[in-house]
C-alpha cells in the first residue's frame, strides 16, 4: 500500500472542517469515542450540530476561539492507500503553517466556496502550494448544493482559476465540484451533478499518479552518519548510512565524495534487512565504498557526471516566519540536508505580494509571513540543487542564533 | 523490508517501507547532532517498536545511546521481566528512574483520594533524570494519531529548563529539516513515530515479527470493571466492594501504570490477530484503555506542557 502526504488549507467558513470530518468519518478513521467527546462538546457549547472542526482543533486555546491555530496532522486509510492530512489555517497570518504543511505534501487541496467564488485566499493557498512545489494541485469547488448544483457556476470558477493558475508553475492541477457536506462527489459521484464526469475527490486522491514526482535521475545521498561498529566480527566495517535525496545508486556504481571530489565505487549497499540492489528516494540505507577515502556527516554522495552546484552563495526564495524582520547583514545558522553552516543575509531582492504575486522590488526586509528573493553568502560550501529540480536537496532553514528558533524557510534557485 | 523496489517495481516503497524510512532518518539525525540522547523504553510496544528503529538505524554498529525507564513502582511485572530481556538481547543500557525514590526523597508527594495514581507523578522524575544525567535529547514513542493535543506535536519538540512545554509557541517543523538547536539546561523530545497509527504499529509488529510482554496477547486474568474499563485485580488495584470480579481472556492495548490501565477483551493470541482486531476496532485505544486521559477535554495537553512523555 501506497502513502500519500496532502495538505489543505482553510478558514472556518468554507467547509474544510466538515470535508475533513467527512473523509475521515466515510473512511472510519473516526473513532466512536473521539465523536462522543466531540458531540459532548458541542451540545455543552449548544451548538446546533455536531462541530465536526472539534476534532482536529487540538488545542485549548484553538477550541476557546474557534479557530485553528497550528498544522494538525490527521490520519485515514482505504484499502487502495494511506493518507497522512496537513491540515492548516487559511488566513494570511498563517502564512508560515501553510508553508510547512505544503513542505512535504503529494497534493494540495484548494477550498472553494461555489457562491463566493476565487478569493484571494484561494490564489494564496494556490501559489503556496506552487511555491512549494506540490506536485499535484486539487480545487474543489464546495457547496455546490447552495447553488443548485450549477454547472455553469463550477466551470467559471474553473476558467478563472485556470487562467490564474497559468501564471504559476503547478504541473497537476484538477477540479472536482463538490458538497462536503450532503457528501456529494467526496466519496461516491453525485446523482446531483450528471454532467461531471471526474472522479469523486477520494477516488482521486485514491488514483492520482505520484511514483514519478520523486528525482530518480539524480544520484544524491548526503551523509548522516558513519557506521563503524569495531567490534571482533565487523573489524573494518565502515559504512556510511544516510536518507537517499535523489537518483538510484547501485553496487559497482562509480560514484564521487563532496567535498573531497575523491571517486571510488559502491561497494554495497546495507539494511538491517538485508543487502539491496537498488537504493533510492526515500529509502534509508548505508553505503560502503570500495576505497577507503574519507567521508563524514555533512558530506554528499554523488555521481562524477551527475553533480550538484557547489557553492557559498545562494539565491533563494525565502519564506519568513517570525516578528523580527529580515534584513541585509543579518546573520542565521542554516541547515541544508545534513550540515549546519552561518549565513549572512547578502541583499533582499523583492518582497513578494502572496496575493497579487506583484514583486516590490523597493522592499528591504521581510516581515512575519513574508515571502521575498534573497540573497545569502554561507560559511561553508553547500552541495545543492535548484529546489525546482529536488525539494531534498533544493531546500533549507534559517534558525536565529540567539533564540535558536527556526525563523525562515529557503527554496533555492541554480543554474538550472 | 527495505528490499527491493517497492510496490511494482516503480521505486515506490510501500507506506510502512516510508515510514519506516523516515523514523530511521529522525534516529541517525539526533544521534548525530546531540551530546547525549536517550531512548525512553517501558517495554509498551511503541517504544519496543522505536527501539527496533534504532537498531535498524545503527546496523551493524550498536545502538549509540542509553535506553531509559520511568518506573512508577505499579508495572506490570511481565513488562519489566521483557524491558530486561530486551535491553540485554540489544545490548544497549539501560536507566530506570523510579517514581518510589522521588517519592522517599519528597520530591513528590502520593496522590490521595479515592483512586490514587501515580501517573502525574512521573514527569517529575523524568525531568529530574533528564537533568541529572544531562540529556538533551529524549526519545518518545507517541503518535499524532494517539490524542488531539499530540496531533500538532512537532518531530522534534522543543523544552525549555522546566521541562515544558509550550504548544502555541512550536517551531515550524518543514520538509526533513529538523532544528535540534537549544542552550545548555533545555532538552529536545524527539517523536520517531509520529506519523504511526495504531494500525501501523501492529502491522509492523507482525511484518517484523517483533516480539513483545506477554500481556498483549490474550490471557485469563482477574479483572473488574470500573467506569467502562476492565482494571486487573492486583497489588495496586483492590475492587470496591460493588466490583464483581471475573475472570475473562483479555489482552492489553497500552501497558501503562496498572492502576489506570484497561484490558480488553479478547481471544487475539498474535500480532496478526490484533492487526484484524484492531482494523476493526471503533475506539481509540486511549479513549478504550487509560483512565489518565479522561480526566478532561485538555488533560493530555496540560500533562505535556508541564513535560510529560
Amino acid at each position: 500500500m501506497e502513502l500519500l502526504r496532502l495538505a489543505t488549507a482553510g478558514s472556518v467558513d468554507d467547509g474544510k472542517s466538515t470535508l475533513i470530518g467527512r473523509l475521515l468519518y466515510d473512511s472510519k478513521a473516526i473513532f466512536e469515542d473521539q465523536l462522543e467527546a466531540v458531540e459532548r462538546v458541542s451540545r455543552q457549547r449548544g451548538d446546533e450540530y455536531t462541530d465536526l472542526a472539534l476534532l482536529t482543533d487540538g488545542l485549548r486555546a484553538e477550541r476557546e476561539q474557534g479557530i485553528t491555530i497550528d498544522v494538525a496532522y490527521r490520519y485515514f486509510a482505504t484499502p487502495a492507500r494511506k493518507f497522512i492530512i496537513a491540515d492548516t489555517p487559511g488566513h494570511i497570518q498563517y502564512t508560515r503553517n501553510m508553508v510547512t504543511g505544503n513542505s512535504t505534501a503529494d497534493l494540495t487541496i484548494v477550498l472553494v466556496d461555489a457562491r463566493k467564488g476565487i478569493v484571494e485566499q484561494t490564489r494564496r493557498h494556490a501559489f503556496l502550494a506552487s511555491l512549494l512545489r506540490v506536485p499535484h494541485l486539487l480545487l474543489c469547488v464546495n457547496k455546490m448544493d447552495l447553488v443548485g448544483y450549477d454547472r455553469d457556476v463550477f466551470e467559471s470558477i474553473r476558467e478563472e482559476f485556470a487562467a490564474f493558475a497559468s501564471r504559476l508553475d503547478v504541473s497537476d492541477l484538477s477540479f472536482i465540484p463538490i458538497s462536503a457536506l450532503q457528501g456529494d462527489n467526496v466519496v461516491q459521484r453525485s446523482a446531483n451533478m450528471p454532467w461531471y464526469e471526474g472522479a469523486s475527490l477520494l477516488h482521486h486522491l485514491e488514483q492520482v499518479y505520484i511514483s514519478s514526482d520523486r528525482n530518480l535521475i539524480d544520484p544524491r545521498l548526503p551523509v548522516q552518519w558513519v557506521i563503524r561498529p569495531q567490534t571482533a566480527s565487523q573489524p573494518d566495517y565502515r559504512g556510511y548510512a544516510g536518507r537517499v535525496a535523489g537518483g538510484v545508486f547501485r553496487p559497482g556504481d562509480e560514484v564521487t565524495v563532496l567535498p573531497s571530489g575523491l571517486s571510488t565505487t559502491v561497494a554495497g549497499i546495507d539494511t538491517f534487512g538485508g543487502p539491496v540492489e537498488e537504493a533510492f528516494p526515500p529509502m534509508s540505507v548505508t553505503i560502503r565504498l570500495s576505497d577507503d577515502v574519507d567521508v563524514s556527516r555533512g558530506d554528499l554522495i554523488c555521481r562524477p557526471m551527475n553533480q550538484p552546484t557547489v557553492g557559498q552563495d545562494l539565491d533563494a526564495m525565502v519564506a519568513w516566519m517570525t516578528e523580527r524582520p529580515l534584513k541585509a547583514g543579518d546573520f542565521l545558522a542554516l541547515k541544508h540536508t545534513t550540515r549546519w553552516v552561518r549565513a549572512v543575509v547578502k541583499d533582499i531582492h523583492y518582497r513578494l505580494d502572496v496575493n497579487t504575486l506583484h514583486r516590490d522590488e523597493a522592499a528591504a526586509t521581510l516581515g512575519l509571513n513574508d515571502v521575498g528573493r534573497v540573497s545569502l553568502r554561507v560559511t561553508q560550501p553547500l552541495f545543492y540543487d535548484s529546489y525546482r529540480r529536488n525539494r531534498q536537496t533544493g531546500s533549507f532553514i534559517l534558525a536565529a542564533e540567539d533564540t535558536n528558533v527556526t525563523v525562515g524557510a529557503g527554496m533555492l534557485h541554480g543554474p538550472d | 523490508m527495505d528490499r527491493g523496489r517497492g510496490v511494482s517495481g516503480q521505486y515506490q516503497l510501500t507506506q510502512l517501507e516510508s515510514i519506516e524510512a523516515q523514523s530511521i532518518h529522525i534516529i541517525r539525525e539526533v544521534a548525530a547532532e546531540f551530546e547525549r540522547p536517550v531512548l525512553l523504553f517501558s517495554g509498551g510496544k511503541d517504544s519496543v517498536v522505536m527501539l527496533h528503529l534504532a537498531q535498524k538505524a545503527f546496523w551493524p554498529g550498536r545502538i549509540p545511546f542509553p535506553v531509559m525507564h520511568i518506573d512508577t513502582g505499579h508495572n506490570f511485572p511481565e513488562v519489566l521481566e521483557f524491558r530486561d530481556e530486551c535491553a540485554g538481547r540489544l545490548g544497549v543500557n539501560l536507566v530506570v528512574a523510579s517514581v518510589q525514590e522521588s517519592i522517599d526523597s519528597g520530591r513528590v508527594s502520593e496522590e490521595t483520594g479515592p483512586d490514587p495514581s501515580r501517573n502525574r507523578l512521573q514527569t517529575r522524575t523524568l525531568l529530574d533524570a533528564i537533568t541529572e544525567h544531562r540529556f538533551d535529547a529524549v526519545f518518545g514513542g507517541a503518535r499524532r494519531d494517539e490524542e488531539k493535543a499530540r496531533a500538532k506535536e512537532r518531530v522534534f519538540s522543543f523544552r525549555d529548563e522546566f521541562g515544558q512545554w509550550d504548544p502555541k509557541n512550536q517551531r515550524p517543523e518543514l520538509w526533513s529539516l529538523y532544528n535540534g538547536r537549544h542552550r545548555a539546561g533545555e532538552h529536545i523530545r524527539v517523536f520517531p513515530l509520529s506519523d504511526w497509527t495504531e494500525l501501523d504499529i501492529w502491522q509492523y509488529i507482525a511484518t517484523e515479527e517483533i516480539p513483545l510482554p506477554t500481556i498483549y496477547f490474550s490471557h485469563r486474568r482477574q479483572v473488574f470493571r470500573r467506569d467502562g474499563m476492565l482494571l486487573a485485580v492486583g497489588p495496586y488495584v483492590t475492587p470496591r466492594d460493588d466490583e464483581e470480579v471475573v475472570e475473562v481472556s483479555v489482552r492489553y492495548r497500552t501497558v501503562g501504570d496498572m492502576t489506570v490501565t484497561g484490558a480488553v477483551e479478547s481471544p487475539a493470541t498474535s500480532a496478526e490477530d490484533i492487526v484484524a482486531e484492531v482494523a476493526a476496532s471503533r475506539l481509540t485505544e486511549r479513549g478504550a484503555t487509560r483512565a489518565d486521559d479522561r480526566v478532561s477535554e485538555a488533560s493530555m495537553e496540560d500533562r505535556k506542557r508541564e513535560g510529560y512523555f
